[in-house]
């Protein structure tokens, strides 16, 4: 194993790790721009250049390998000056646009420029003016080439991770620039990423462009929701500017790494998915179609379930948190000796990168929260005998309204279920609460709160609380992480799962720790 | 009236004023208070007389009081001062304005509100679709106009009385933004500075 120095501290390594991958397991950052864990070295850019004692020449961090004995500074003054000069080097022909730049704020070339660069430019020509200004080149994707700074990422990830090919790069020397392939549309599932890679502005987001500022925006750690594979992201949120998009609270997701999970990636569907949380919402309650407020709405529900005495029942669509599914299991099942199952997911398209046909977040959870999965209401309900059913989350549940004395639906949006309802409830979505979803993979995964619950709305944990409390069994939950340790403690594959312990990155059901998370 | 004239003050060093000790004539008071009522009609008799001999046409040059006629007479300005905020047009007549939100970041009081769109042009690439300011709000800090890249906002019309019937009358749009003119020939920094400067 090599071991070497690096600014005055040693690390031992193994064999074939990269100088910029060294300097990480040190946590010193080495600038780069064309390096990405995710993708293949392509050593164009020339910014993590750094200084190795014995070697005549600045040697590029992101390709050297790290050998033994090796002795590397990354922030003397040598190395900031090539910072400097390659800098002004890339800033020959940009634009400077930043005023209308979408990037700006989160940018590479402002952020290093600030951190490393010289004052001012000393080249007296004209700029090289690129054939692309605001170019789209797929239906959510702007390529300015311009801005470009020809780190070939995006096509390394067209070429890399998705095959598409869409990608290339043409012409030569400063008249460079990134180009479809003839014929091509950057379409694919996946066309998204290149947004994130794009270390500048060159390539941006048609669907977030100009709503906002990227430092009007508070990050969230999250899951999506768009299908089982429960990819890790922020979401995005504009908090104090409510006169931006509409009003709209959700600017944007990101994909947030989770070597485990999705790597650093995630797919369109699930990206623009973000656009239901603040999209047509249930906003007030209703019994029999009227509004009401919230209280009587319970209270009707409560009503009528205390008729139905022990011949209810729960269903729950797999977009329930885990929290929510147990605390619909401990009051339907447990304290009132009804049933508790959940809905079949649907399905939908499925690829091999990270999509799944599963188009739930939390299928696996209610599997080992409620066990018995149900593929026809009317029919399920039947077989039970129920009376009286809750319904959370959407599900067609055409038919079910006549076979039952009474349904309540705790619903997020306007949809099927909610047009079935004697009594409908506004709930959360995952933006909105606390709580955990579990992945195909059995992977127990940290949401947390974005915005609090669309006005009108309540979280659909506490509505749960409110009804257990109406129909005379009170639980003694404050928050969410009280019912997940409930949970923990009952159910044997979550034990020893915490919200505290699940960390950035989740943990596995039956592993009782969280895994060691790596260092980034 | 010598008995009443008092101490004069002493700075303290943070620049204040000390004042010394009352005197006995002030502690009375009604002395005081007397020479107050003779200081005040002593100016009014002489400011009536002015102005009356202003009205028949006498004494033009001497200036009757400090007060300013307004709003018939205007108080003289200074070209920089800050008052009432326009948007700069492009040869064109369009905005020069590009949306990028540097003003309503800086701005102090929150009270400017961008919301940007695409512009057809893709040279120009984004134009606000909304800018309001309110003005009842607004501190007059100038910081919108140093902090625009584009010189798209200036504080320049000398327009001084804001007032309007409620708060949301207040608020400038995009288009009253755009119809303000400067008060004078625009002057740059550097021009203005030679003429105040030498
Ligand atoms: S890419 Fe970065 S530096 Fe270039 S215009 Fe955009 S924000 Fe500015
Ligand atoms: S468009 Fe962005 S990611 Fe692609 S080469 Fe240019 S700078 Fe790199
Ligand atoms: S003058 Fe100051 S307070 Fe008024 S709009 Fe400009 S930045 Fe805001
Ligand atoms: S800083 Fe200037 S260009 Fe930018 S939004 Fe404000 S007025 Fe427009
Ligand atoms: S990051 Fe090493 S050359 Fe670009």
């Amino acid at each position: 194993m090599p071991k070497l120095t690096i600014d005055g501290r040693e690390v031992e390594v193994a064999p074939g790790t990269t100088l910029i991958e060294a300097a990480r397991r040190l946590a010193i950052h080495i600038p780069h721009y064309c390096y990405h864990r995710g993708l293949s070295i392509a050593g164009n850019c020339r910014m993590c250049l750094v200084e190795v004692e014995g070697v005549p020449k600045m040697m590029i961090a992101c390709h050297t390998q790290a050998a033994d004995g090796m002795v590397v500074h990354t922030d003397n003054d040598k190395c900031r000056e090539y910072r400097a000069a390659i800098l002004e080097f890339i800033l020959v022909n940009h634009p400077l646009d930043c005023p209308v730049c979408d990037q700006a704020g989160e940018c590479k070339l402002q952020n290093y420029y600030m951190e490393h660069g010289t004052a001012g430019s000393r080249v007296d020509e004209d700029k090289v003016k690129k054939r692309a200004k605001a170019k789209q080149i797929g239906p959510n994707i702007m390529l300015d080439s311009e801005r470009c700074i020809l780190c070939s990422r995006c096509v390394r990830f067209t070429d890399e991770i998705t095959h598409t090919h869409e990608l290339g790069i043409t012409e030569r020397a400063d008249h460079s620039e990134i180009t479809l392939a003839p014929g091509a549309w950057l379409d694919n599932r996946y066309a998204g990423c290149v947004v994130d890679l794009c270390p500048v502005g060159a390539l941006t987001d048609r669907d977030f462009r100009f709503k906002c500022r990227v430092w009007y925006l508070t990050a969230v750690d999250s899951i999506c929701t768009g299908c089982a594979r429960g990819c890790n992201i922020t979401i995005h949120v504009n908090r104090d500017r409510p006169h931006k998009a509409g009003g709209t609270r959700v600017m944007r997701y990101k994909p947030r790494e989770n070597p485990a999970v999705n790597q650093w990636w995630m797919c369109d569907a699930g990206r623009y998915s973000y656009k239901q949380i603040d999209h047509e919402r249930v906003d007030s309650a209703a019994v029999d179609g009227r509004p009401v407020a919230v209280e009587q709405a319970l209270d009707a529900s409560a009503a009528a379930l205390k008729r139905a005495a022990a011949a209810v029942a729960v269903l729950c669509a797999t977009t329930a948190t885990n929290e929510e599914l147990f605390l619909a299991r401990a009051l339907f099942a447990g304290a009132l000796g009804g049933h508790a199952a959940y809905l079949a997911p649907p399905q939908g398209e499925q690829d091999d990168l990270l999509l799944l046909a599963d188009q739930s977040p939390n299928t696996r959870g209610a599997q080992e929260i409620l066990g018995t999965e149900v593929r026809d209401p009317v029919g399920w309900v039947k077989a039970h005998g129920v009376k009286a059913v809750v319904v959370v989350g959407e599900a067609d549940l055409t038919g079910l309204k006549a076979e039952v004395d009474h349904l309540t639906v705790i619903a997020t949006h306007p949809g099927k279920a909610a047009a079935q309802a004697h009594v409908l409830l506004p709930g959360s979505v995952h933006a909105e609460v606390e709580g955990t979803f579990t992945n195909h993979a059995g992977r127990v995964q940290r949401l947390r709160v974005a915005v609090p619950p669309i006005r009108g709305a309540v979280e659909t944990w506490r509505l749960l609380l409110e009804l257990a409390g109406r129909l005379g069994h009170p639980f003694d939950f404050a928050f969410e992480d009280d019912i997940f340790a409930a949970l923990a403690s009952q159910l044997a594959p979550f034990a020893g799962l915490s919200h505290d312990n699940l960390g950035r990155r989740g943990a596995l059901l039956g592993s009782g720790a969280p895994q060691p998370t790596e260092v980034v | 009236m010598e008995a009443v004239a008092r101490k004069p003050g002493t700075v303290t060093p943070a620049g204040g004023v000390k004042r010394g000790p009352l005197t006995f004539w002030e502690r009375v008071y009604v002395v005081e208070a007397a020479r107050g009522v003779w200081i005040t009609t002593v100016h009014f008799f002489r400011n009536m007389g002015y102005h009356f001999l202003h009205l028949v046409g006498l004494a033009k040059g001497r200036q009757a009081a400090v007060t300013v006629q307004y709003p018939e007479e205007r108080r003289y300005l200074p070209p920089r001062s800050r008052t009432r905020h326009r948007i700069v047009r492009r040869d064109d007549g369009s905005p020069r304005c590009v949306g990028c939100m540097m003003c309503e970041t800086i701005c102090p009081a929150r009270c400017i509100y961008i919301v940007a769109e695409e512009d057809p042009d893709p040279n120009i690439e984004k134009r606000p679709k909304r800018f309001d300011i309110d003005l009842g709000m607004c501190v007059f800090c100038g910081f919108c106009v140093e902090a625009c890249p584009e010189d798209a906002i200036r504080m320049d019309t000398q327009m001084v009385d804001l007032a309007a019937y409620s708060r949301r009358g207040m608020i400038l749009t995009l288009d009253q933004l755009l119809a303000g003119e400067p008060a004078g020939p625009v002057e740059s920094i550097n021009a203005l500075g030679e003429r105040v400067h030498g």
